[in-house]
This record gives structure tokens, sequence and C-alpha cells, in this order.
């Protein structure tokens, strides 16, 4: 089966990619092999929240202070700028509403009630100028009765440092009944699916409307909208008050939500995305990859001009360790990172560490490289790319975006 | 002496610890969705698992709720077989015994067998009302459900009366496991079937004595008589595949994804050297198509507005891009793709007169986007979603093969490989 362009990974790397690509008429296809890591998103994407343990205010200049080796670095600070007005655009485009700029941060209200900086928000969650202040003075945050998945108390004593008197109150409606039989099931998006049927949504703003009575804001856990993409904004219209939605325990709604909106777009421009398959080889040729091998199609191989491996870092097994040894389990590519067991980690967790810069090695235009050369059409994009320490510098989401483009951009040349 | 306790009782086969309890598979059970009772694939599957391991006692008979849809297995990113670990555990811990109503929906070949001889009389009789009332209240079969019809002429008999001798014709063969919807109730799918291999050059031919595949068996708990069925089909295959070097291929989507992965992960029957050429017909079309070696022709007057189902096995092997491009090939047909979501009949489970109203609910939203789509009619390749399908929307529903069988232009597709 022959494409223009094949992406190994479908979650926000792979995704960016073959929009990308399909929207200048490439044939693409993306495999998969089971649902992505925007199943747990927060509903922020960050471009630079840390640098050297500094919060960041303006993330474009910020970047500045990256060593070279950071892929940020690595795609050339003149070019970023207009890669994240692309990355917006691109988001835009596909369905999704965010807003926030690259050169200045803005701040969201974590479900550990902690103001944290970030690049572009979803229009479900609120967008904050100030760190060190909060809009309304009364808040009262509204639960479901039965659901585990949304820490209140965190919130409410959060908000203390805000001078913000916060109250906890429950609503219990028969429409979660059902779920709440099962106490493993009562589940943010359990409570969506019943939200989605939209016989749900007028009880529960009259009660929140009643419970919020002397309040100036409702804070509710963000259950809202997973396949019916309205939800959301007729809550907001039918609750009197200002809403503010907080994430809860993964799954994400509005993550999965966000996941749909982008493998439909994927779709409608004709891009193939198979779910649930996993790569097992590929098929090399004087430096170049001719095809691939899926535990699914076994001998009906995909072909492609160009290949872009996207399959993230450890947690999906873009990389593996084991005891002894560091590897890229498709391809075994040459990674970025010490042979030395002692050097992967600090001891103390919540220091940096080593590992989590490791990845995949590229050649300067982000071909991926084998046996000390690079392969011809094999392009890396997305966490798998390792140099980055996405958790200490809160740059996950705009590695994934930013990369991605770049690498798109390299094939379209 | 006591027993040592570190033996491999504890070590699962279906690697339930690879699950980092996510619960992304909980999302996509359309069990779950409509039916509390159940406890969701996370819960039944590694999470039950575990429990199970140390005690037996800890089996929940709620599992039987699970639809073996493995729309679990496809979304779950860790590789975790969920769907598989709870049919297991079904399989290993269940007490409770097939009812006579499970066994009779479970034997498709025997029932059609039977019901086919007397064609005229059982499909007068299951159709009248009265007879589906008693049916309901005696066998707990739901009066919703219209049997399909049974055929008075099988697909074998056919065969071997009309088909069998020009098979030898051709330089090339294949052998085709029909399984019983084709046999006992729709002659008609394995007649388009010859009639499309035909065309592309391919002689058509019966495996030796092909018996059930056994997937209601195991879905009812029949195990033992599953697990004999499979043997006997792997023999069967054997000899076609590996004897006379001709491939098997069937038109029944769920058929193949047992006999390829069922048998071997839930029966422990080996199938290594029969797996690979065990597929279906649209796959080995395309593989042909795709490597230069057929070209179809097609009628210039076939113009049709299609939607592609994806049958909840097809999307666990992933192979409805093969019906679907296909089909694409037709140059008058215009395909939309529905976003794939189960039916909720699978197979006799939707039979059922306590899993009715689940089955009905699961396929909801299904329903919907098929009235939605405003199309002439919708492809699939299992045939317990072509019936649900067709009993809860205003739709038909053809198989892919039986669609190229229509659009093809048999006599200038020939002519391309005859010299």
């Amino acid at each position: 089966m022959k494409f223009d362009n094949i992406i190994i990974g479908g979650g926000l790397s792979g995704l960016t990619c073959g929009i990308k690509l399909a929207e200048q008429g490439k044939k693409c296809a993306i495999v998969s092999s089971g649902q992505s890591a925007i199943h747990f998103f927060s509903g922020s994407f960050d471009l630079l929240s840390k640098v050297n343990e500094e919060e960041v205010t303006n993330p474009l200049e910020s970047m500045k202070a990256l060593p070279d080796t950071h892929p940020y670095k690595r795609v050339g600070l003149d070019k970023i700028e207009r890669l994240t007005n692309d990355a917006l655009h691109l988001l835009v485009r596909s369905g999704l509403n965010l807003t926030g700029q690259a050169d200045r941060n803005h701040f969201t209200l974590t479900p550990m009630g902690v103001m944290k900086p970030t690049w572009l928000t979803l229009s479900d969650f609120t967008s904050f100028d100030n760190k060190d202040s909060f809009p309304w003075k009364k808040a009262v945050i509204l639960n479901f009765s039965g659901f585990l998945d949304f820490h209140t108390l965190f919130i409410k004593d959060g908000l203390k440092k805000f001078d913000v008197q916060a109250q906890i109150k429950n609503v219990s409606m028969k429409q979660f009944e059902a779920i709440r039989k099962n106490p493993s099931e009562m589940r943010s998006t359990n409570i969506a699916k019943e939200f989605d049927k939209e016989n749900a949504i007028d009880e529960f703003a009259q009660k929140a409307n009643v419970l919020s009575d002397g309040f100036d804001v409702v804070i509710l856990p963000a259950v809202f909208g997973l396949f019916n993409k309205t939800i959301a904004d007729k809550l907001k219209e039918k609750i009197e008050k200002p809403v503010l939605l907080l994430p809860a325990i993964p799954p994400s709604v509005p993550g999965i939500r966000t996941q749909i909106t982008l493998r439909e777009r994927f779709q409608e421009l004709g891009g193939t995305y198979l779910l649930g398959d996993n790569v097992e080889e590929g098929v090399f040729e004087n430096g170049r990859l001719l095809e691939i091998r899926t535990n699914n199609h076994g001998d009906i191989k995909f072909e492609a001009d160009q290949f872009i491996l996207a399959s993230g870092s450890f947690y999906s097994k873009g990389i593996v360790a084991t005891h002894d040894k560091l590897y890229e389990p498709i391809f075994g590519l040459d990674i970025e990172g010490d042979s030395d067991r002692e050097k992967w980690f600090d001891e103390k967790i919540f220091n940096d560490q080593a590992f989590m810069r490791y990845g995949v090695k590229t050649d300067q235009n982000f071909r991926a490289m084998m046996n000390g050369e690079p392969v011809e059409n094999l392009y890396v994009a997305g966490s798998v790319l390792g140099g980055a320490n996405p958790l200490k510098e809160g740059s996950g989401a705009g590695i994934s975006l930013l990369t991605s483009l770049h690498a798109a951009e390299q094939i379209l040349k | 002496m006591k027993k040592e306790i570190f033996e491999p009782y504890n070590v699962s086969d279906n690697n339930f610890e690879q699950c980092v309890k996510c619960t992304i598979c909980t999302v996509y059970c359309p069990v779950l969705e409509v039916n509390p009772d159940y406890p969701g694939p996370k819960q039944s599957g590694p999470d039950g698992e575990r429990m199970r391991l140390k005690d037996p006692e800890f089996y929940d008979e709620a599992l039987k709720l699970c639809l073996n849809c493995k729309r679990c297995e496809v979304a779950c990113p860790s590789g975790v077989k969920i769907g598989d670990i709870i049919q297991s555990a079904r399989i290993k811990y269940s007490k409770s015994k097939p009812k006579l109503r499970d066994m009779i929906l479970a034997n498709t070949d025997i029932v059609g067998t039977m019901a086919s001889t007397f064609a005229p009389i059982v499909n007068t009789a299951v159709a009248l009302k009265p007879v589906r009332k008693v049916m309901d209240s005696v066998l707990k079969i739901d009066h919703h459900r219209m049997f399909p019809k049974y055929t008075g002429l099988r697909f074998e008999t056919w065969y071997r009366r009309y088909a069998e001798k020009k098979q030898q014709e051709f330089d090339k063969h294949v052998s085709y496991f029909h399984g019983c919807y084709v046999n006992y109730n729709f002659p008609q799918q394995g007649k388009d079937l010859i009639k499309v291999m035909n065309a592309a050059g391919y002689g058509v031919h019966l495996l030796e004595k092909e018996k059930c595949c056994g997937v209601a068996l195991i879905s009812n708990g029949l195990i033992k008589q599953a697990t004999k069925q499979a043997k006997h089909n792997v023999e069967a295959f054997k000899k076609s595949i590996v004897d006379k070097k001709m491939p098997v291929i069937s038109t029944s989507s769920t058929c193949i994804f047992t006999i390829r992965d069922e048998y071997p992960h839930l029966l422990g029957v080996k199938n290594e050297e029969i797996r690979n050429d065990s597929e279906l017909a649209t796959r080995f079309l395309f593989r042909l198509i795709d490597e230069g070696k057929l070209n179809l022709v097609f009628k210039k007057n076939y113009k049709k507005r299609i939607a592609y189902h994806t049958p909840c096995h097809m999307e666990k092997l992933g192979w409805s891009i093969y019906s679907t491009s296909l089909l694409k090939m037709i140059p008058g047909v215009e395909l939309v793709q529905l976003e794939s979501q189960c039916c909720g009949i699978a197979g006799t489970y939707g039979f059922k007169k306590e899993n009715y109203q689940t089955s009905q609910e699961v396929g909801k939203p299904l329903f919907n986007q098929i009235e939605n789509s405003k199309v002439d009619f919708v492809a699939t390749d299992c045939e317990t979603c072509k019936w649900q399908i067709e009993m809860s929307t205003s739709s038909k529903v053809h198989h892919p093969i039986s669609i190229l069988a229509e659009a093809i232009d048999v006599e200038a597709t020939m002519k391309l490989w005859q010299k």
C-alpha cells in the first residue's frame, strides 16, 4: 500500500504532522498503537514554563537560555516564532478553540489550586493574566456525589492563598445513579457521557444556580462534552454565575474531545488513521526506508516517500530501557543517551533526571541516525527526540507541535 | 509438606501486568455506557485478573455481559489483551451452565442443517408472532428479533451441483471458508464471491468439510465443542494451505478473526501453519491489485452512495481499509465512512432476551449515523451486523464482495488476464 507520507504515532505530534502534510495535499497514513497521551490533556499546551528553575514570562525570549542541544534551539530560534503561529492556526483550523500567545505566558488554575504558566488554553478553561490574584472573592466548588476523581479540598486550600472563601457542595442527580452503582466506574468520562445525551444539563444548571446563590464563581470538574462538542458552551450559558472548570483525574474529557477533533480533521483531509496497530520493522535500502511492516497488515507492506517517527518517549515505548540497554524498538535507531545505567537517573526523584533527555539521535535536519548515518527519508518529531526535560521545563506540547511542523516543512521543501 | 508458594500459577498469559491503570479502555467500552451492571473492561480484565489469580472466588458472573468486541484492546496504549483476559476468565472460572437456549443459538451448524432442511416451515414459523412470543417466554430469545431466513438449497449443495465443475477451468485456485450464514441462510453471498474470484482468474473450492468456526460456542461457554471444531478446521485448512498450496479466503470477518486469533489465544489451538494464508477475500483481492497482478473493470452505469460500517472484529483486525479501498475503486461509488462504533448485536448476544435492550442502546449512535447519512445502502463485512442494522434502521446492508460482484464487468475483467 503506497502513501506519500507515513507517520508512526497518533498523538499530538503525529496528528499535527499528518494534518500539516494532508493540508498540503499529501496522501498520509498514521499508524497508532493505541489511544494517545492527549487522553491525559490538562486543557493547556505549554511552550516553556521554566528555565533553570526560574518561571518563564516570555517563552520566546527565555528559549535563548536553553542549551544548544534542546529541540527548540535545533529547530532554530529564528523559525520558532513563525512555527508557534502556524501551530495555533493549524489547531484552530482543526476546530479547537484556543487562546494564548507565544511571547507571554498566561496562567491557569490547576486542580491543586495553584496558578501555572502556560501557552495555549482550550476555551473550556479560564485563562488568568496574573498569577497572584484571583478575580472572585467567594467561590462554590461543586462536585458530583460519589465522584472521587475531583479533589475539592486541594482546590479549597489553594484558593485560601488568594483570600478566597470557598465552600464545597455536592450534587446528586438520578441520571448518575446508574454509574454510581459501580464505584470504579464513577469517572469523568462516564459522567460526560450522561451529559452528552443532553438530558441532564438543564437540571444540573438549575441546581448549580440554586447552590451558587451568594457566591461569585462556580468551580466544576471538567466533565462536559466528550463526543458532544457543544455541551461545555451550553453549560456556561445556562449557569448564571461565571463558571471555572478545572481538570479532573484522567482520562480527560476535553482531552479526548481534542484527540477526536484532530483525528477527524486528519481524516477529513483524506488521511488514513490506523488505530491499534504496531509497526514491527522497516525495509532499508541505500540509506532510505522503503517500507514498513505492521502487525495487522503482515505481508501487505506500507510504502512511502517519507516517514516520520513520532512514537513518543518511554511511556509510549518510543524508546525502551531494560536493565542493561536503551534502544529504539522499531528500527533500532541510534540513541542519544548514556550507556552507563548508573548515569540514567538521580536517586532523588524530584531532581532533574538524565533519562528524561534521552531520545533518538538525529542529524541537523531531524533525520534519524542509524549506525552513525542519517536515514535519508525518516524524520523524527515529538518527545521521541529527546534533548529536553518536558516535565521540568513545561515544554512537552510545544516540542511536539513545533518539531512536527518543522519535520513536515522539511518534507514539503 | 506445604505447597511451594512461588509457582507460575500467579502469572498470566495475557500480559495484565502491562496495564498502567490509565482507564482509557473504559471510555471505548460500548457496554459500560449503557449497562451499569457490567464492571467495565479495566475492572473485568487486568484488575480482576490480579484478584482471580489469588483466588478464583473473585470471579464475577457479570463478565458474561462483555460483548467480546475487543474495542478495549484497540484503544489500549499499553498493548494489554483486555478482551482476551476477560474471555479466558469466563472460560476458566465461570460456573454457569449454558442453557438450552444458548445451545440452540450457539450450534449454528446443527441448527442450520435442521432448519434449512425444513426451510419453508421454519421460516414461516419463526416469523409468526405467536411463535416468537413462545420463543421469548420459554427460550428467552427476544421476540423483537427476526431470525435470518433459512435457505432451502444450502450453499454447499448448490456448489456441488452447479459450480464445482467449472472451477477446474482456472489456473489459480483458492479455498473458500463460507461459514454458517452463507451455507444455511444466504448462499447468494457465496455465489457473489465465486463470481468475483472467477472474474479475477481464480477457481474457488470448498474445504474438506468445514465446521462452524465456533465463535458462538465460545461466547456461550461451550468450550469443549469449540475446541474440537477448531482442531478440525485447522486440519482442514492445512490440507488446503500446506498440502495443496491453496490459500483460504472467507467473507465473514468474525469467522476469520476467530480462526486466526481466538483459536490460539482462547482455545489454545495452534494455527501458525495456516494463519498467514487464512484471510478475508477483500484483503486477498486488494493484495493482488496492490501488487499489480489484477485489474478490475467496472460497469459504467453503476452509481451508488454507500456507507461503510466497521464491524468490531474488523476494527480489531485493522482490515476495513481493504474493503473501503476496493469500494473506492468503483468509479460510480461515493463512499461515506461511518465513525467506527459497535452495532450492539455481538453474534448471539443480542438475541438473548436479557441483552436485547443493552444491544439496541449500544447500537443507537450507529443507527443514528446511518439514518442521517442518506445513502443507498450500508456496506459491511459481518453478517450479524447486517441483521442488526437491517432490523434497526431503514437501510439495507450488502457485503463489499456482493457490491463488487454487482459492479464488476466480468467479461472485460477476464479478458485482461485471458490470453
